[in-house]
């Protein structure tokens, strides 16, 4: 099944909802009003050059950057803020964490935790967060390992691993908690050229599974194959979307064709 | 390559096989250090004003033991309510709340900023300047339980409080650097995966901060089982007070020096030797502490 060819319900609510989002860094203006709707099933990839705001973005979809004006659901809830009577109220840090618990993320740095094991890091969040009993966590852990190829590499420490396989394990860390959205924060920027293949092939892999995800990347080889929906930022707004052939192939905002002869000519 | 390929000239080159140049140098000076040393330790035996016969005699004397005793243990309560505290006002500091920091950084600053010897007689002294110690409702309302000051500070617990609270004050900044060691991007997955505070920093901040945690507090535990000497001005018989009520009498003071001097030597290599052990199991899954596995690991990889 291509990612084209996945069957989206059109009357289905969208999964992650975004209105108006503005974000400031003292001075400087990040975002300047994203409207943003993510269907269920949807891999959505943002492009966009560097400092367009597209990860600024990403990481205020759980609430790691409080956004300025303008609001964000996930899953019908608003993150951060909860209507209550008629007034919107500020939510407390442990309320904010119950909300992030659907929600798995993926870091350009991996941040794995480096005094645990492969392992050990996979089932830290199911037991100690989600409360899923020790057999139970480890049993779905070590299937995550087998899905992406590390079995043997379970007891390995971190710094053990190369930097793909890291990225696996922390993709398969998010994957643990059985998020209902994926969030990709530049997750093959930190890796030499010859260990970006093994990552994005894992993430093509749920792609095609119908997990939800949002993929903030420069990869676009990996937007054309397995993107339902690319989405291109730059100054703080998003400057176009669509299917991936249109949006790639044929971008017709002069600031798309820009950033994309500039990879084109890169590669 | 195989064996074959290698001409002599190449395996001549190999460094393997390189002649190392004995160093003269380093050997002559080895020998003379050992010597002085050596001489030097023959001329401390031998010298009859040591007493070494009246050293060993109190060695293990009741009474030393029982100093030695005191002395471990308020090193060890001060030490364990030091940290804690130490915890706690480290994280204060580092709170976004103003009230929290800076009620944490008062504390520090007085308890750092001022003799331990003085806080040490203050807490002996208490009584001096509050006869009794109630709790009230505040501004002069009813007294709901009160205590009599010169009951509850003894010497031990004005030297528990003396110490501890001043090794607060050193702990909360050793922590703090520890804390502010860890990568932030740790932070920021134990936020992402919903973990609550007290368990990212259980479970995956300090157990990463103690790496930089553990050889200034080495440094601090070794300083307080010397500082707990101090007690003894407030009439407190550790190890040191117990060495001097001996010499008090019998006027043997340095080997009675020497009995203290021998012990807070065995007890610093000890803990030295403890810290080691320490400091490798939080080394886990660092570089360095299994470089040898991590090649080993390496190496099976199909690229």
């Amino acid at each position: 099944m291509t990612a084209a060819e996945k069957i989206v319900p059109a009357a289905a609510e969208p999964l992650v909802r975004a209105r108006n989002v503005h974000k400031s860094f003292g001075e400087n203006e990040v975002l300047k009003g994203i409207d943003l709707d993510v269907m269920p099933g949807e891999v959505v990839v943002i492009l966009g050059p560097s400092g367009s705001g597209k990860s600024t973005f990403l990481r205020c979809i759980n609430h790691l950057e409080a956004i300025d004006r303008g609001s964000i659901e996930v899953d019908g809830e608003q993150i951060g803020y909860q209507l209550r009577g008629g007034r919107l109220h500020k939510l407390s840090d442990r309320a904010i964490a119950v909300q992030r618990r659907k929600i798995g993320m993926v870091f350009q740095q991996f941040n794995l935790y480096p005094h645990m094991t492969a392992l050990e890091n996979i089932i830290e969040a199911p037991v100690g967060v989600h409360k899923q009993s020790r057999k139970e966590a480890l049993a779905y852990a070590m299937e995550l390992l087998a899905r992406i190829g590390l079995t043997e590499k379970a007891n390995a420490y971190p710094r053990q691993l190369s930097g793909g396989q890291q990225q696996r394990v922390a993709i398969a860390r998010a994957l643990a908690i059985k998020p209902k959205l994926m969030l990709f924060d530049e997750p093959t920027s930190a890796l030499d050229p010859e260990l970006v293949g093994e990552v994005l092939a894992t993430m093509r892999d749920l792609a095609d599974q119908g997990l939800t995800m949002i993929v903030v990347t420069h990869e676009i080889g990996f937007a054309r194959e397995a993107a339902d929906r690319v989405v291109f930022m730059d100054g703080g707004v998003v400057v176009e979307q669509g299917p991936p052939d249109v949006v790639l192939s044929n971008p017709t905002h002069p600031r798309t064709r820009l950033f994309l002869s500039r990879f084109i000519q890169g590669n | 390559m195989t064996e074959r390929t290698i001409t002599p000239s190449i395996e001549l080159r190999d460094v393997v096989n390189a002649h190392r140049p004995i160093e003269w140098g380093r050997w002559l000076l080895w020998a003379f250090v050992l010597i002085v040393a050596a001489n030097f330790a023959w001329i401390v035996a031998r010298n009859p004003n040591f007493g070494w016969p009246i050293v060993a005699e109190w060695f293990t004397a009741d009474s030393i033991l029982k100093g030695l005793s005191v002395t471990l243990g308020l090193t060890v309560v001060a030490m364990i309510i030091g940290t804690a505290i130490g915890l706690v006002l480290a994280i204060a500091r580092m709170s976004n709340d103003t009230l929290f920091s800076s009620l944490a950084g008062l504390f520090i600053w007085f308890f750092r900023g001022t003799p331990l010897l003085v806080q040490l007689i203050f807490w002996y002294n208490l009584s001096t300047l509050f006869p009794e110690i109630s709790i009230a409702i505040p501004f002069g309302g009813p007294t709901l339980a009160s205590w009599n000051t010169n009951d509850l500070i003894t010497p031990m617990t004005a030297a528990i409080a003396g110490l501890s609270l001043n090794e607060a004050a050193y702990m909360a900044e050793i922590i703090r650097g520890g804390l502010l060691s860890v990568d932030k991007g740790q932070v920021e997955a134990t936020d992402a995966f919903g973990m609550t505070r007290g368990r990212a920093l259980r479970r995956i901040i300090i157990p990463q901060a103690m790496r930089s945690i553990i050889p200034p507090t080495g440094n601090q535990l070794i300083s307080m089982i010397k500082a707990t000497s101090l007690v003894s001005v407030i009439a407190m018989s550790d190890l040191l007070y117990s060495v001097q009520a001996v010499y008090n009498r019998t006027f043997e003071v340095m080997p009675m020096l020497m009995v203290a001097v021998i012990w807070y030597l065995i007890i610093t290599s000890i803990l030295n030797v403890g810290q080691g052990f320490i400091e490798r199991y939080y080394a886990r899954g660092e570089r360095g502490a299994s470089d040898a596995n991590v090649r080993a690991v390496r190496v099976e990889e199909p690229a």
